[in-house]
């Protein structure tokens, strides 16, 4: 039962984690990234390890996205800035 | 299923690189490395996974109970924090890219110059 | 070289890369058959040895602390180049605080929300922290949940309230003083026990909270540091995003 978790939880990264490269728009992006964090949290979980996933959920939903939208949002305002 | 893990995880290391070399804007080449680190986490976790054990926490298991092994946990626990800071970086300097050269487009930001 | 040409010569090496991973990595012992006798031996003993029922954290913190040390100074590093990078560059000037400021678009229930949880993660925070040694979790994990209860006083008001709460003088101080907290308690053991990050301290009764030692106060000090860099950092780039508007002279 365990083996059919873990070998779901890793082909789903796998599939999730092609995803995240083919989508080009960066704010698309960084929502399929948060996706992508919880597939890595359950694959971590499957793998008998709480310490890692606890870090991986800190990181990945609370550390990471901010500072990729805050940068977004920069460049957005400095384009509409600066074509005006 | 004793391969599909270190498969899995090769898979990712290709495509991200994939997305680095194909990309078209900063940010998207940041989160990319993102999926690049993540493989390795992978292939480290993996190699330290003892079969039927259980996580090296032993607050409610007896001591002598079968546990994975926790060094390569604590290497990639401290990678995960640590590699998230330089995203950031990347991210820095994609910002100061646009306000120097105008253009977050790699292709772009190679043909200006001053 | 044109980006048709870029991506023709990427694919077959990407394709060779492949399957040079794979070759590699199938030389492994199998999935779920661990070989080494150092994780067996280290689950033996350190229980009993260092009194701590977390071993991640005892591996990290005092079997490993050496790596621990570097890996914090990376974090270090990074967040005083972020700091660097992002300086005002000539031109720009900062907008006056005002009413502007304040976000209309979001929605009550966003900023009731975020009120009503910074309480609850401060104390989870803390609850993270000093558990280290106890159950997972540790200094890295529970600084940023730490750094998330300020970063909660942004979402739910405006850019200067989080700035009268987390002023950057503080942020910086709490960066430096956990990352020299750390590096003075391995000298610790140098003074105290001969060697170099050696557990100096009484080990205790493992499974209650002042046991292990040094680890907790090492938690601690980590759990300061990463919150105050991660803080830091979203405080430089919240700076660009809201405050920081270029003058007539644009970018040089």
């Amino acid at each position: 039962m365990n083996e059919v978790f873990q070998a779901i939880a890793m082909v789903s990264m796998g599939i999730v984690g092609t995803a995240v490269v083919l989508a080009r728009d960066p704010l698309r992006q960084a929502l399929i990234l948060g996706v992508y964090g919880m597939t890595m949290i359950v694959t971590f979980f499957a793998l008998q390890a709480p310490d890692v996933a606890l870090s991986a959920i800190v990181v990945t939903s609370v550390g990471l996205p901010p500072m990729v939208l805050l940068a977004l949002r920069k460049l957005r305002e400095y384009r509409r800035e600066h074509e005006e | 299923m004793t391969f599909l893990p270190y498969a899995v995880a090769a898979w990712l290391f290709v495509v991200g690189l994939y997305g680095i070399v194909t990309s078209r804007h900063l940010v998207h080449l940041a989160v990319c490395l993102t999926v690049v680190q993540s493989s390795t986490y992978l292939i480290l976790l993996s190699t330290g996974y003892v079969r039927h054990g259980s996580a090296p926490i032993y607050a409610d298991i007896p001591p002598v109970a079968t546990a994975v092994d926790p060094v390569v946990q604590a290497l990639t626990l401290t990678d995960i924090v640590v590699e998230s800071t330089i995203t950031a970086l990347l991210l820095a300097l994609a910002v100061q890219a646009m306000k120097r050269f105008g253009s977050v487009d790699p292709t772009f930001l190679r043909q200006l110059r001053g | 070289m044109s980006q048709r040409g870029r991506l023709l010569l990427f694919l077959p090496s990407a394709a060779v890369l492949l399957f040079l991973l794979i070759d590699g990595l199938q030389r492994l012992t199998g999935f779920g058959h661990y070989p080494g006798p150092y994780g067996f031996v280290l689950n033996g003993v350190g229980v009993n040895q260092r009194h701590a029922t977390n071993l991640v954290t005892a591996v990290n913190f005092d079997y490993r602390a050496f790596d621990t040390l570097g890996e914090e100074f990376i974090l270090f590093t990074a967040t005083t180049a972020i700091v660097l990078i992002l300086r005002h560059m000539r031109g720009e000037r900062e907008r006056p605080s005002g009413d502007e400021l304040r976000r209309e678009n979001a929605s009550e229930a966003l900023r009731g929300m975020a009120l009503a949880f910074v309480a609850a993660l401060i104390v989870l925070g803390g609850y993270v922290v000093t558990h280290g040694a106890l159950t997972p979790g540790g200094g890295f994990q529970g600084g940023v949940v730490l750094g998330c209860a300020a970063f909660l006083v942004f979402l739910a008001g405006e850019v200067v309230a989080m700035k009268r709460v987390a002023p950057e003088k503080l942020l910086e101080f709490a960066d430096a003083a956990g990352a020299a907290g750390f590096a003075l308690l391995g000298i610790g053991g140098l003074v105290f026990a001969g060697v170099f990050f050696q557990n100096f301290l009484d080990l205790g009764k493992p499974g209650s909270l002042n046991s292990a030692g040094t680890m907790p106060l090492v938690s601690i000090s980590i759990g300061i540091e990463v919150a105050g860099a991660f803080l830091l950092v979203w405080t430089e780039f919240l700076d660009q995003a809201v405050l920081v508007r270029s003058g007539g002279g644009g970018s040089e």
